[in-house]
């Protein structure tokens, strides 16, 4: 004790225990609680584990009843979600074996081979997920650079009639999709935009602008206008202290921005099922309608999920911190 | 005149025209700025929804090549007084008093017990956080495999090992015999599990924000903790925990990619909420434009009318 009084404590102190949590009985709740919640998170988090499972099993470890709990990886899934396939006929089948034995067939050939056939080329997945990868991406690129201009100019400026103009944006994300679904669709006939990447692009754009001004007006608000004034003062032109002053300080906000509106673009599902057919559809409705020819291909329905998967746990992971705002478009803050 | 003021003069005379040529004024910086937005959506969303109020008049189909008849409320009047439309509004409100109500206990509890952190509590929680960014028709596919009566983990770990007697959620049916409204609690299932976790984000953020002093306070005064919960968390959270509320019955309404990942409405019409009969209105095989934009305006009604409805009592709320 008389060591604390000459040294002060020993570790800087960071956080004050409320004076209702030092009991010991108290103190036994608390792991008992760590326990509980752990326990929960599993429980929650079995049918992604069921997921990631179903992506490696054949096909007939899918549909074993009762269902397979240890069971032997196989890519299967995978193989049957990229490609297209087909039966070997009786005299290719040895010269493939050969092949296969010599270590001529990729990977993916020979895993086809087990099954009994032959790849023949990429399936329509392949192109389905580069249409989502482009549309989510162009699409998010578009909404953040037009977000963060008119999140600047509401933040900084005094528009008019700021309030409504604020509130008539954020409206526009509250619409069912159904409900503006038909006249676009018109529309887009009308433009010939129907089943065309432009105009998908140009929707999800549109989708997600509404978020990305509302969050990010809320970043730039942070952003104190005293640096931005010196540098006016300084002689900067606004765009030169735009680029320079708020940008940089301003990235974090859009880095968040930006995947919040990657994941809902990355995600949808309405507008590209009722908007899309063949050429700009993207993965998602795919995945729905994803048919082989002897029923439901699982374990590629599985593999495409947990493609689609990994990407969005390992961004929740990153922006965990700003998670709250995104989900509730920037009006709830930490 | 000294060197130093010859220089200033200097560079501000060098300083100067530049400004003029390169600098726009605030004015047109602002409307550059924001016209690009407001432009797009006007055209995407107002327009839009003004001509949809005008297809929701007439009497017209996307796919026949005839232009729209006014029949003025003809179409309003006819949803209005068709019993199948009065059910599948049933059957929406069913699944959003069940889904919400659960949604809002259930992660109200989960943000209590997440609220102290512990070693690795960031992670766990961020876990937890995982299932609502998911595209909700993969995991509408999925949940369907989950409830596959013969190969299925759903019976599997509830222990049914007989497929002849276990439950067909999506079926609706138990040992062979229908359950009314079993799948429709099916699909409410998978909305729980899906969005639990954002209720309990938005009420983890409130809990949060409640100042150590007043539960110190209750403490010193000898306060149960039952009654710090009802007098302290209960009322400090309520504002954020409507919001969740009305966040998740706006999506309840609007539900769509779930359903028709997992049933598709089906069995016959039990799960067939308003968002989905629109899309078979307006699109699949029916194309009856006109009354699907009566329909998808009706909806839009019942929406902004539940807002205003909690909006209000937030407010009340927040006056108390």
């Amino acid at each position: 004790m008389s060591d604390f009084y000459e040294t002060g404590p020993s570790k800087p102190v960071t956080e004050s225990i409320r004076v209702d949590k030092v009991s010991p009985r108290s103190r036994r709740i608390h792991s008992l609680r760590a326990i509980v919640v752990i326990a929960l998170a599993i429980f929650l988090l079995i049918p992604i584990f069921i997921m990631a499972m179903t992506a490696f099993k054949t096909r007939s470890d899918v549909v074993s009843s009762p269902p397979k709990t240890v069971f032997e990886p196989t890519l299967e899934g995978f193989v049957f979600l990229f490609t297209e396939r087909a039966i070997i006929t009786p005299g290719r089948i040895t010269k493939l074996q050969e092949a296969a034995e010599s270590g001529d067939l990729g990977l993916f050939d020979r895993i086809a081979l087990k099954s009994g056939q032959e790849i023949t080329g990429p399936s329509d997945y392949v192109t389905r997920l580069k249409n989502s990868l482009i549309i989510a991406g162009v699409s998010t690129l578009l909404s953040v650079i037009l977000g963060f201009f008119a999140a600047y100019a509401f933040s900084r400026f005094n528009v008019p009639g700021k309030d409504d103009l604020m509130f008539f944006i954020l409206s526009t994300r509250m619409l069912p999709a159904v409900v503006v679904t038909i006249p676009l669709f018109l529309m887009y006939r009308q433009l010939g935009l129907h089943d065309t990447h432009i105009g998908m692009i140009l929707l999800y754009t549109v989708f997600n602008l509404s978020l990305a001004v509302w969050l990010l007006k809320g970043f730039i608000d942070e952003i104190p206008t005293e640096y931005e004034e010196a540098a006016l003062v300084d002689g900067y032109t606004r765009m030169q202290a735009i680029r320079k002053i708020v940008l940089p300080q301003a990235m974090t906000g859009i880095a968040a921005t930006a995947v919040f509106c990657l994941i809902f673009a990355w995600n949808e599902y309405a507008f590209a099922l009722m908007l899309t057919s063949n050429t700009a559809r993207t993965a998602p409705p795919s995945i729905a309608t994803m048919l082989g020819r002897g029923g439901i291909e699982w374990s590629a329905i599985a593999a495409g999920s947990l493609g689609f998967l990994i990407p969005v746990v390992i961004v929740v992971f990153l922006l965990r911190d700003y998670l709250l705002r995104g989900v509730t478009f920037g009006a709830v803050r930490k | 005149m000294t060197a130093i003021s010859q220089a200033q003069k200097e560079s501000t005379g060098q300083v100067q025209p530049r400004r003029q040529r390169r600098e726009l004024s605030d004015r047109a910086i602002l409307n550059l700025f924001i016209w690009p937005t407001l432009i797009l959506l006007i055209a995407w969303n107002l327009f839009p929804l003004i001509y949809s109020l005008f297809l929701s008049f007439t009497d017209y189909s996307a796919i026949a090549n005839k232009a729209p008849t006014w029949v003025g409320f003809q179409n309003y009047a006819d949803i209005l007084s068709d019993p199948q439309m009065w059910k599948y509004f049933a059957t929406t409100g069913r699944y959003a008093l069940v889904t919400v109500g659960m949604q809002t206990i259930l992660g109200f509890s989960l943000a209590v017990l997440v609220q102290e952190k512990f070693k690795g509590s960031g992670l766990v929680t961020t876990l937890i956080l995982v299932p609502m960014m998911l595209s909700p028709v993969v995991v509408g596919m999925f949940w369907k495999l989950m409830y596959n009566p013969s190969f299925g983990y759903f019976n599997f770990l509830l222990g049914f090992r007989n497929p002849s007697t276990a439950p067909e959620m999506l079926a609706g049916r138990f040992a062979g015999q229908p359950v009314p409204n079993l799948a429709l609690w099916a699909v409410a299932l998978v909305d729980i599990w899906m969005w639990t976790p954002f209720v309990m984000l938005l009420v983890l953020s409130g809990l949060k924000a409640i100042p150590d002093y007043l539960y110190e306070a209750a403490v010193i005064d000898r306060a149960s903790s039952w009654f710090q919960f009802w007098r302290i968390t209960v009322p400090q959270v309520m504002p954020l925990l409507m919001i969740a509320i009305l966040f998740r019955t706006i999506e309840a309404f609007k539900s769509f990619d779930l359903v028709m990942g997992l049933t598709g409405g089906g069995p016959g019409d039990q799960t067939e909420l308003i968002a989905v009969n629109l899309y078979r209105q307006a699109f699949l095989g029916q194309w009856r434009t006109g009354r699907a934009s009566a329909l998808a305006y009706i909806i839009l009604i019942v929406i902004i009318a539940i807002s205003n409805l909690y909006i209000r009592y937030l407010n009340q709320a927040k006056e108390d």
